[in-house]
């Protein structure tokens, strides 16, 4: 056997187990759904029927559909405001636990460990915090006592509701950004914070003038780990909100807080219109690969600029 | 600026936001240990009697609902064998990849990074369909089943995982190898006995990504093994006990107590590795 034939074999060999799965499971569901979408795909019982070819007729039926464009819009005001809360409490607290604490280790590993739990998990929690504890503070101190009217409580306001998404969103994911821009910073050599100073800077003018454009390879990447995570959020707007209150949209009442992931799950398996979920989920898929091509690129040129 | 003066501030404000940070999970060790009643009446207060938590605990343990024990055993047997699919697997596949260099080397190379952007939801539903197509057509179940679960896990976790060897392997020198084949090592043996014991450290930080991802995923459990079924996951057993009509938020604390309590502990004893790790995955 030369060595050519037995690379060959070693190739396929090592590459097929890993092929079958990624074949199974990512590509031909890619292009079944691709195909799918410009069909009357009905439901999950269906699906060896014979299919009918509607063209872009599931597209524009959502761009109709009040409940997807309510769920579009709402998840990109969530994504931004998800994306500036996450990224400034990372940052603070990576420049706080880089600082001479005494405990710096301790709090790094306390600011990450919320990361660590499932955010269906960490969705319940919030939600008995919001409708049972914060409620019950009102009993406790009389001055919060509007606190226990069932009409004041968190998650029964739409826009308190995404509020608390973004809280819990935030709590979940800062500990992680931290680390990454705790990594960075620990990169930036002491040297140029040292001349600073010496020259006079401020805390302030440091940070502005000498991390921000020395870590700025970091931002990058938090700017699109957090962009991804916020748009893609699924598991605690389940168990946080599932979707309540509702709330009024082109003269239609629905879910207040469903965010897109939810809303393509509700309209495939609640109201059962598979072709429809699934042209958004392709929606849903370029608008995700647009923004995060737009955001990436944008940086980068925020980095070559230093 | 007084020098002494600063930190001790800032250590102060750290402290509390520590604190702050790690509330929610006090909320949950103090309700576990309340009744039903206390619960309702008192939730920020400290419990009356922290036995309460134990016979709680028996009480989720026991529960024919939630099913604790078993949708233990199904997480741990999940996530397990995924991992062990998923770093073997994915090693050897990027090792032939850096190692051949041909045009469709590159192209599958390529293909594996590119679909690291396909968002789980594009593909979701017709992996449903699809999963019960190949049931009809050859008798293979890969619905509820901890083969199609398995199979899943290493179809959506391999592009990254392959992408992290990749890198990692390029920097391995090709002398190593050419070392081993004069030794009398087929290519077989170059990997498993030469290349393998290199990857340590690119397995902990495949294994940590791959593995958090996997013991706390939610949606994809849900669509493969379905609510309330013989094969469930922790977070599935959650969902269904605490997404009920009937808020029993006693025992859903405890529950939640104990799905927290083994990944806290796992995370404690190998913290090092999996923050390594996890920054180590993302900055790649």
């Amino acid at each position: 056997m030369t060595d050519k034939q037995e690379n060959r074999i070693v190739f396929w060999v090592f590459l097929s187990p890993i092929l079958f799965a990624f074949l199974m499971v990512v590509v031909i569901p890619f292009f079944i759904g691709a195909f799918y979408s410009f069909t009357n795909w009905s439901s999950a019982a269906r699906a060896n029927e014979v299919l009918e070819f509607v063209g872009f007729k599931n597209f524009t039926d959502s761009f109709k559909d009040p409940s997807f464009n309510y769920s579009f819009i709402l998840t990109v005001v969530y994504t931004v405001l998800n994306m500036v809360a996450i990224n400034i409490t990372a940052f603070l607290l990576a420049v706080f636990v880089t600082s001479k604490l005494k405990f710096r280790n301790i709090y790094r590993v306390g600011f990450f460990i919320p990361n660590l739990i499932g955010g269906l998990i960490l969705g319940y929690i919030w939600q008995f915090i919001f409708n049972n504890a914060i409620p019950s503070l009102g009993d406790l101190i009389p001055a919060f006592s509007f606190l226990t009217d069932p009409k004041n409580l968190i998650l029964a306001n739409r826009n308190s509701a995404v509020l608390a998404l973004i809280v819990v969103g935030t709590w979940q994911y800062a500990g992680y950004i931290m680390m990454i821009y705790v990594a960075a910073l620990e990169s930036v050599p002491a040297e140029l914070h040292e001349a600073a100073r010496i020259d006079g800077a401020s805390t302030a003018e440091r940070i502005r003038h000498i991390t921000v454009p020395m870590i700025a390879q970091a931002f990058t990447i938090t700017m699109f780990l957090t962009l991804v995570q916020s748009f893609k959020q699924f598991d605690v707007n389940v168990s946080l909100t599932a979707g309540g209150p509702s709330t009024m949209f082109m003269g239609k009442p629905l879910f207040g807080t469903e965010l897109l992931a939810l809303n393509i799950y509700n309209t495939a398996f609640v109201k059962l219109q598979m072709a429809m979920a699934q042209a958004q989920a392709v929606i849903f898929f370029l608008v995700l690969i647009v923004i995060s091509l737009v955001q990436v690129s944008i940086n980068k040129k925020k980095e070559v600029e230093m | 600026m007084n020098k002494s003066k600063h930190p001790i501030v800032l250590e102060i404000f750290t402290a509390l936001l520590f604190l702050a940070f790690l509330f929610p999970f006090l909320i949950v060790l103090m309700n576990s240990a309340k009744d039903a009643f206390q619960i309702t009446v008192d939730p920020l207060g400290m419990p009356e009697d922290w036995t309460q938590i134990g016979r709680n605990m028996v009480s989720i343990w026991t529960n024919g609902n939630i099913r604790y024990p078993g949708s233990f055993r199904s997480s741990i047997i999940i996530t397990v064998v995924s991992l062990l699919a998923i770093t073997m697997l994915s090693s050897q596949a990027a090792w032939v990849l850096v190692r051949t260099k041909t045009r469709l080397s590159n192209t599958i190379f390529f293909i594996f990074v590119a679909a690291m952007v396909i968002p789980f939801q594009i593909v979701m539903f017709p992996l449903l369909s699809w999963f019960r197509t190949v049931y009809t057509l050859t008798g293979l179940k890969l619905l509820r089943t901890y083969f199609g679960m398995v199979l899943a896990y290493v179809g959506f976790g391999c592009s990254l995982s392959v992408f992290l060897y990749h890198g990692f392997i390029k920097s391995i020198p090709y002398e190593l190898e050419e070392a081993a084949k004069i030794d009398g090592c087929n290519r077989f043996q170059t990997f498993y006995i030469v290349i393998a014991p290199i990857l340590r450290p690119i397995h902990a930080t495949v294994m940590v990504l791959n593995g958090i991802w996997i013991w706390n995923d939610y949606l994809l459990p849900l669509l493969v093994l379905g609510k309330g079924n013989r094969i469930q996951t922790i977070p599935l057993a959650v969902a269904n006990f605490a997404g009920a009509y009937v808020k029993q938020w006693d025992l859903i604390m405890t529950a939640i107590l104990m799905a927290m309590v083994p990944i806290i502990i796992f995370f404690l004893a190998a913290q090092k590795h999996i923050i390594k790790g996890m920054v180590a995955g993302s900055i790649k």
